[in-house]
């Protein structure tokens, strides 16, 4: 059931009214039933993947939370009795015990992850070698079925599990509730990412019926639809058309998909977040935002606290931060400092985390050396704006541009071509490729496209052009005017024919304009892949 | 906390330490700075601050990160 | 306190019963201006729909078939010369289920004495497009024979919920609206002379190409299943059930079909009319009985065709003359006056003389 699909908008009204029907201590049962409901629909096999994740992550969760009761419990009795080496010595033991169930459930769930993800990559490439050095028969590549979202619920089971090891949370009790948690299938797709401790605040939780909360999820929602059918499944086409041929398309054709991508990955992804926040809002449920006005951002670094946030905290989180104050990478820090003075030195945690926090960012993405490049991309022009920060200073204090507002939308600006020029590693077979396709925008000088009429042969109509920039345009004043906080309660405070008018216009909007049904295809949402 | 205010002016010259509260809710602080400065810390007080301890509420401000380095040297 | 309570809540209901009003009322009236009316081009979208304006449905003839039928024969050539009370049932490329609900649909209104089937769509097992489901299904009132239908008809990439609201289909047409688009939005005007879809024009049938081979003569299993179905209404029913192929040369008629159709009706004990195989005994002369090189008859050919027919009902299946019936006779009368405008209209359009006709 893909969420621009008759059946799934069916499956949400039958929820919505058993949720509100039924007594609260039902909803959440409800929902889980629902969310297996929605993910075996998709394809029944999933439900054992996920089901495996499930009870393992239950299983390593509770029983580091025994040890760490035990502990607490047997150091509490023992206080007189023991030294303080000894209790040391206990908690050392202790700790050594929840590690090792720790690393068995992250093992089974990133392993899980890792052999339906990567084995035919890593199968290629293997292949590769094997015939670079002129070896016999090539591998055969196996068939697995890679489970929808299951890089999102695996994030989810690994971030639950380390924070309970970390006893920030406590473990749940109930295998359901974990089994919920997991599997809450409005994220289940697409994220975002969410974490135990904030989401367990209102997942379990009782929600009487309010028309207001229901009303305003089902705007978010519908604002949600508006970006994805009528912005981002009508540029599609387009998009295929542009990069399936790139020898075709090159040049300026190049800048006109990368401009497409951008906007398409915009707004197929923010409309998705904003379908699944809207849909957990509709039920009192709060899940944690995904995007801040991304493309807004004046740096790169900024980007990335404002992109796909749930994931880029999780990568902070969970790996950069571990990695980085490791007690191995203390010990290198030292080394390099020691051989190769302080400012080496100081550098080394920051960069080679980095360094493993965007390598396993793109392997995240995808199993291709096109996201593999991408990561690093990012990750040598972060470091590379790192080094020149210092410069840029310098140049902002010598002609005092900082904070004047046509510098600011030269920052924004140039982000923003960073951003869309990175994610040209998307669009393309491979990275040869992209290189090719981005190096023949200096080269090729085609630019007659723009006003030959050219650009009407890649599936889109004059009206389709119209509808896309007038939608686009909606868009950015819709982000611009976010700036002065939430749309949805401005439009509230209006007099009620006023709102009625609005949100019924862009219902109107998104059912005459949307890029659905016969002669479309049903596009999956992009992030669906990952 | 002479110490820390000493480390934390290294990493931003041009910040007053002593009188911000939202050091990470404002973006003053990044994910990198966070780790130079728990590298830095562990140079001068021999405190190892680990991930689970990275959360807003420690770094927000001069002063709770100042409590949260004496919480760990007690702990030890 | 109570009172302020109530009035409010009295406010709120108001509200938003009158809110409700407005979103069904202008989505009715998106959906009447995005349908596709089928009034001034591709009529044959039409067809189905007018059967329910008839005042009276006690036909003792219908047709149910694809363009093999609803171009060959004039209802209005029957009731002439035969004072045949007919009508037909046809649509574009209608499917063998298509026809068999049709005839379920229009039992309900009227039990026919004779049903006339073109046997030419046995040929599909599966629908094949989109739009010939559409303009076939569409005009059909609702009810469980509609249901039905469009259950066996759609392809791979429909949504029955499309033809339930049929703005989701066409909700794209807003940027190809004509002044069409308004002037039937909410009434159509008619297309067809009782079913019949009217030419004059005249294209003579030459070179006609072969069929190309075939790696499987026989029909599907589907078609096979229906047209027993339709064997099965019609006894329940009491219905003579008369099967034809209708005298078009092209789509091809292989002699392999032939043979199956001939098989059936034997094992059957069914009529079975090849009108490719009478076209002495009808008169049809391919250089002016078509107007587009033998695929269907013109006015010319559908008369003749209806004339022989005509004499079978009559002869063989004993047809009543319902001439006389003052109700009928005034029905007619205004039927023909149409046929007659239309004839004219399209002589006159063609830059034919009415002396052509035929010649």
């Amino acid at each position: 059931m893909l969420f621009t699909s008759y059946e799934f908008l069916g499956f949400l009204v039958v929820l919505f009214i058993l949720y509100y029907a039924l007594p609260s201590r039902a909803q959440w049962p409800l929902l889980l039933a629902a969310s297996y409901l929605f993910y075996g629909c998709a394809d029944p096999s999933y439900l054992l993947y996920i089901l495996a994740t499930t009870g393992t992550t239950y299983g390593a969760a509770r029983f580091i939370q025994k040890n760490a009761d035990r502990q607490r419990a047997y150091l509490k009795a023992h206080k007189q009795a023991l030294s303080r080496e000894e209790q040391q010595a206990y908690k050392a033991r202790q700790k050594a015990i929840r590690r090792r169930w720790l690393v068995g459930g992250l093992l089974i769930g990133l392993g899980n992850l890792a052999v339906v993800k990567y084995t035919n990559f890593v199968i290629s490439n293997l292949n590769g070698i094997l015939s670079a050095l002129g070896q016999g028969e090539p591998l055969s590549f196996v068939t697995l079925a890679m489970p929808m979202g299951i890089s999102f619920y695996t994030f989810q089971a690994v971030g639950y599990l380390v924070d309970v090891y970390r006893g920030t949370v406590t473990a749940e009790k109930n295998p359901f509730r974990v089994a919920l948690f997991l599997a809450f299938f409005p994220q289940l797709v697409q994220g975002p990412i969410s974490r135990y401790g904030e989401l367990s605040q209102t997942l379990y939780a009782p929600h009487p019926f309010s028309a207001r909360r229901v009303a305003r999820g089902l705007q978010r929602m519908l604002w949600g639809y508006f970006k994805k059918l009528v912005i981002a499944d009508r540029l599609l086409p387009a998009i295929l058309v542009l990069t399936g041929d790139s020898a075709a398309y090159s040049g300026a054709y190049v800048l006109v998909g990368m401009f497409f991508y951008t906007v398409n990955l915009y707004a197929d992804f923010t409309g998705g977040i904003d379908i699944t926040i809207g849909i957990a809002e509709a039920m009192g449920i709060t899940l944690p935002e995904n995007f801040h006005r991304p493309y807004f951002s004046k740096s790169l670094k900024e980007y990335w606290r404002r992109w796909h946030m749930t994931m880029s905290f999780w990568f902070r989180d969970y790996v950069f931060y571990p990695v980085s104050t490791s007690s191995f990478m203390w010990k290198l820090t030292k080394f390099c400092r020691s051989r190769l003075g302080s400012q080496v030195g100081r550098r080394v945690p920051v960069y080679l985390s980095s360094f493993l926090v965007w390598l396993a960012t793109g392997v995240w993405h995808g199993a291709s050396w096109n996201f593999i490049v991408w990561g690093l991309g990012n990750f040598a022009i972060l470091m590379i704006s790192e080094e020149l920060e210092p410069l840029y200073a310098r140049f902002h204090r010598r002609f005092y541009v900082d904070g004047a507002l046509w510098y600011k939308v030269f920052q924004v600006g140039r982000t923003f071509l960073l951003v869309s020029a990175l994610k040209l590693f998307d669009c393309y077979a491979c990275v040869g490729e992209t290189f090719r396709a981005f190096g023949s925008i200096f080269t090729a000088g085609n630019w007659h496209i723009f006003w030959d009429g050219s650009l009407l042969g890649l599936g889109l109509t004059l009206t389709d052009y119209g509808v896309l920039a007038a939608s686009t345009l909606l868009v950015v004043c819709v982000s611009l005017a976010q700036r002065a906080g939430s749309v949805r309660d401005a439009i509230h405070s209006r007099p009620y024919p006023v709102r009625f008018a609005l949100w019924y216009a862009l219902f109107l909007a998104v059912l005459l304009m949307g890029a659905y049904g016969i002669g479309y295809d049903a596009s999956q949402f992009i992030y669906n892949r990952f | 906390m002479e110490e820390l205010l000493n480390i934390l002016s290294e990493l931003h010259p041009d910040v007053d330490f002593t009188c911000q509260e939202g050091l990470v809710d404002d973006a003053i602080l990044d994910s990198m700075d966070i780790v130079s400065l728990i590298a830095a810390i562990k140079d001068v007080y021999d405190v190892s601050i680990t991930a689970r301890d990275i959360v807003p509420e420690h770094f927000n401000s001069a002063a709770a990160l100042y409590r949260l380095i004496q919480r760990l040297a007690d702990e030890d | 306190m109570i009172r302020m309570k109530e009035t409010k809540r009295t406010r709120s209901l108001i509200t938003f019963f009158l809110s409700a009003l407005i979103v069904l009322l202008t989505l009715w009236l998106l959906q009447r201006l995005l349908v596709p009316k089928y009034a001034a081009d591709v009529v044959e979208g039409a067809l189905v729909a007018e059967y329910y304006q008839e005042e009276n449905k006690d036909f003792d003839v219908i047709f149910v078939g694809d363009c093999e039928v609803y171009e060959n024969f004039s209802p209005v050539t029957l009731w002439e010369e035969y004072g045949i009370h007919s009508y037909i049932r046809g649509s574009a490329q209608q499917y063998i289920w298509q026809s068999y609900y049709l005839l379920e649909d229009t039992l309900r209104y009227h039990t026919p004495q004779v049903v006339i089937f073109n046997v030419q769509s046995m040929q599909f097992s599966q629908a094949q497009n989109e739009a010939y489901n559409r303009m076939t299904l569409e005009g059909m009132e609702w009810s469980g024979s509609k249901v039905k239908s469009i259950l066996a008809s759609m392809t791979e990439e429909e949504q029955f919920l499309d033809y339930v609201f049929p703005i989701l289909r066409y909700h794209t047409r807003w940027s190809e609206l004509t002044g069409d688009d308004v002037r039937y939005l909410f009434q159509s005007r008619p297309v067809s002379h009782n079913g019949y879809y009217m030419r004059v024009d005249v294209k003579p049938a030459e070179n006609v190409p072969g069929g190309q081979i075939l790696a499987d003569y026989s029909f599907g299993e589907r078609a096979w299943d229906y047209l027993e179905r339709m064997v099965q209404l019609c006894q329940a029913h009491d219905i003579q059930l008369i099967l034809i192929k209708a005298p078009s040369l092209y789509p091809y008629w292989y002699p392999e079909w032939e043979a199956q159709i001939e098989d059936f009706a034997r094992e059957r004990d069914l009529p079975y009319l090849n009108f490719l195989e009478l076209t002495e005994e009808t008169g049809i002369d391919y250089s002016t009985d078509t107007y587009d090189a033998g695929l269907h008859m013109n006015l010319s050919g559908a008369e003749k065709l209806s004339d022989y027919m005509g004499k079978i009902l009559r002869e063989e299946y004993g047809v009543p003359d319902r001439r006389g019936d003052p109700q009928l006779d005034r029905i007619w009368a205004d039927n023909l006056a149409a046929y007659e405008a239309e004839q004219q209209a399209q002589y006159e359009c063609y830059g034919m003389t009415p002396q052509q006709e035929g010649g």
